[in-house]
């Protein structure tokens, strides 16, 4: 038989997954590899390569105060926003999760934030955080406290930008969990009801050890999400004050766009990369292990 | 080992429609209590009220002298079978089968001891350490049974435990627990809609259809001597040949078919109305004995199941099943020739569907 022949299931394959491999080509791959390969360049104002700098932008970039910075703000930032966020949604979720009247309402409350854009929540929170007509600002007065400089304070930026985030994230969290206790079959509980166990007994044996899947993806999601922060940044205090919220991809945009160093940009890329990656298989290594899968 | 006592209990969800309507019955004390019914009849509700799983709508639930109908289900001296096991699935065997001790706060050790003693009784003790997914189906089962058993309860409910075996397994299961629970002697409430388990393990039982109690006695009671049409039909596989038809009262005879008449004796004949729903189960549609009064029909349909044979006739539009014993090989459309045993003939009500008369005698 004839290569043509042979190949004939090989071919009829690759015809069905050509459309997705044009468009992770196009919007992944090429990008991917481009960035490698920029992260080894000196660019000009268009973003053409012009001098071949070797590993110098690497060295650059972990000498630079600028990117130290920027990286233990993001550092603190995921520690701010992951498991704040995460308690928090599931709290909600397995009060949303009860038999009551009008739960509906609840539950379409807590999963709101996941319908809005990071734009639309991030000037909701601009307002709320404003100097003098801020809501948060009008409280503090309200009960005789001292105002807070929420996006100006170099103290509370970080802070501030960490309470947008869960607030934003929350949505998408919640709804994943409530999907998870949606799926613990009812007879569980009913069966430690007659063995006598308690709310508290029922949450800590049944509830979490068979919602740990759920929990185990929403925690690798939310990392990786927060590693990768822009939009909130972006209008809420532009990596600033004095770099207190510059982070990781706010400074590469920076670097890319406003600097027009592509090099130097992409070796920040390639290294937030490795820190995700390593992040995510130290998360697959030590976490998965307190998973149950049914 | 526990009485236990329902007295007029309603449940409604939505306070209109009734799911259970005054339903009154006591179990006795180490009794095997079946509940049987279609699906939907509301078995697994009754089943659950006792539990203390639903709450009652209206009428008391007494266990021994105590009325419970507001005692927590955990405090009410139960066990409990799920139709699906209910195995944490995060659990050993061993942690399973434990659970309720342990959630009790008993010794370890204690605890170890009473869990390896029901392993053992119930042939688990090479799977302590397995997780449920690593387990057959039957030994699921199992592991259901023994977490309920470990317990020590006097009362132990089960809902359709069998339910999602295998018909080998099923079978055996079946008089395993009936064995197993005259030995420990608790009280067993037992929900299924498998009339074979209803009549094969039950002491007593109880139908059920849309709420309502239709029959609580023995298993034979109930099959020869079923109070309305639903039970007959329900109970006996095939079901009870049921026709409705005229009693002449000049002629004292019934006239099944245009070819089938049958003579009655003049006293049953002035008691009974004009009209009569005429039962009969399909073992006492017989080969004609010698000296029997013979009748003819023609056979719609013959099934062949080795041991015995399950003969199709046709009575004017209604079609009847005959079982004999052996194997008869008729064609369709044959006549068959056959004699009816009159003692067990049922007469029921055509409006309320009551039985009004068993046994007719020429």
């Amino acid at each position: 038989m004839s290569l043509w022949k042979r190949s004939v299931n090989v071919r009829v394959g690759l015809l069905y997954l050509l459309p997705s491999i044009v468009l992770f080509g196009l919007f992944v791959f090429y990008p991917m590899a481009k960035t490698i390969y920029l992260s080894f360049f000196l660019t000009n104002q268009n973003g053409v390569p012009v001098y071949f700098n070797g590993i110098e932008n690497y060295t650059y970039i972990f000498t630079s105060d600028e990117f130290r910075n920027s990286m233990k703000a993001t550092l603190l930032f995921v520690i701010y926003t992951v498991p704040i966020s995460v308690v928090l949604a599931l709290v909600l979720a397995i009060l949303a999760n009860e038999k009551l009247r009008g739960v509906g309402i609840y539950r379409t409350i807590f999963s709101s934030t996941m319908g809005m854009s990071v734009a639309a929540s991030a000037v909701i929170w601009l307002f709320l955080f404003h100097p003098s007509v801020g809501a948060f600002n009008n409280v503090l007065k309200a009960i005789n406290l001292p105002t807070v400089q929420w996006l100006l304070d170099p103290d509370w930026a970080l802070l501030s930008i960490s309470m947008t985030t869960i607030w934003m994230n929350i949505g998408f969290n919640f709804l994943v969990i409530l999907g998870g206790l949606q799926n613990i079959d009812e007879s569980l509980y009913e069966s430690a009801t007659i063995d006598g166990a308690g709310y508290f007994a029922k949450l800590r044996k049944i509830t979490l050890p068979l919602l740990s899947p759920t929990l185990f993806f929403i925690v690798t999601i939310s990392l990786i999400n927060a590693f990768q922060s822009f939009g909130q940044i972006d209008i809420l205090t532009k990596g600033g004050p004095i770099q207190s919220t510059n982070l990781v991809v706010y400074s590469i945009y920076k670097e890319a766009f406003i600097n027009y160093q592509f090099g130097t940009a992409s070796a920040q890329a390639i290294v937030l990369f490795f820190v995700v990656l390593i992040v995510t298989i130290l998360q697959f290594k030590f976490g998965e292990r307190k998973v149950h899968y049914q | 080992m526990q009485r236990v006592r329902l007295e007029n209990i309603k449940k409604s969800y939505d306070k209109q429609s009734e799911v259970l309507s005054d339903i009154s019955v006591e179990v006795e004390p180490g009794e095997f209590f079946v509940l049987v019914g279609p699906s939907g009849c509301g078995k697994s509700t009754m089943l659950r009220i006792i539990a203390g799983l639903e709450e009652i709508t209206s009428g008391t639930l007494i266990f021994g002298d105590a009325v419970v109908n507001d005692i927590h289900p955990s405090k009410r001296g139960i066990t409990m079978v799920f139709q699906n096991y209910a195995l944490y699935p995060h659990m050993t065997v061993e942690e399973n089968i434990g659970f309720g001790l342990q959630v009790k706060k008993l010794k370890k050790q204690v605890r170890k001891e009473k869990v390896e003693e029901v392993a053992t009784m119930l042939g688990l003790s090479d799977y302590l350490k397995r997780k449920p997914r690593q387990l057959s189906g039957g030994q699921r089962q199992r592991v259901a049974l023994a977490r309920s058993i470990v317990n020590e309860q006097p009362i132990c409910l089960m809902d359709e435990p069998l339910s999602n075996l295998d018909a080998k397994l099923r079978a055996h299961m079946r008089s395993e627990l009936r064995r197993l629970q005259k030995k420990l002697g608790f009280t067993m409430i037992y929900v299924t809609h498998d009339q074979v388990e209803a009549m094969t393990m039950g002491d007593r039982m109880m139908i059920l259809d849309k709420g309502h109690v239709q029959q609580i006695g023995t298993p034979m009671d109930i099959y020869n001597y079923p109070e309305n049409t639903f039970v007959a039909t329900f109970i006996g596989s095939p079901p009870m040949n049921l026709k409705q038809v005229d009693i002449q009262k000049e002629t004292c005879t019934i006239q099944l078919s245009s070819n089938v008449v049958i003579s009655i004796n003049k006293p049953i004949a002035n008691k009974l109305p004009s009209s009569v729903i005429f039962g009969i189960r399909p073992e006492h549609v017989m080969q004609p004995a010698e000296g029997s009064v013979v009748y003819k029909a023609p056979i719609v349909n013959v099934a062949l199941l080795g041991n015995e044979t399950l003969i199709s006739i046709d009575l004017d539009g209604e079609e009847w099943i005959c079982k004999w014993g052996g194997q008869w090989n008729y064609k369709i459309g044959q006549l068959l020739e056959f004699s009816i045993n009159e003692e067990e003939v049922c007469m029921f009500n055509t409006k309320t569907e009551k039985i009004i008369q068993k046994g007719i005698i020429a």
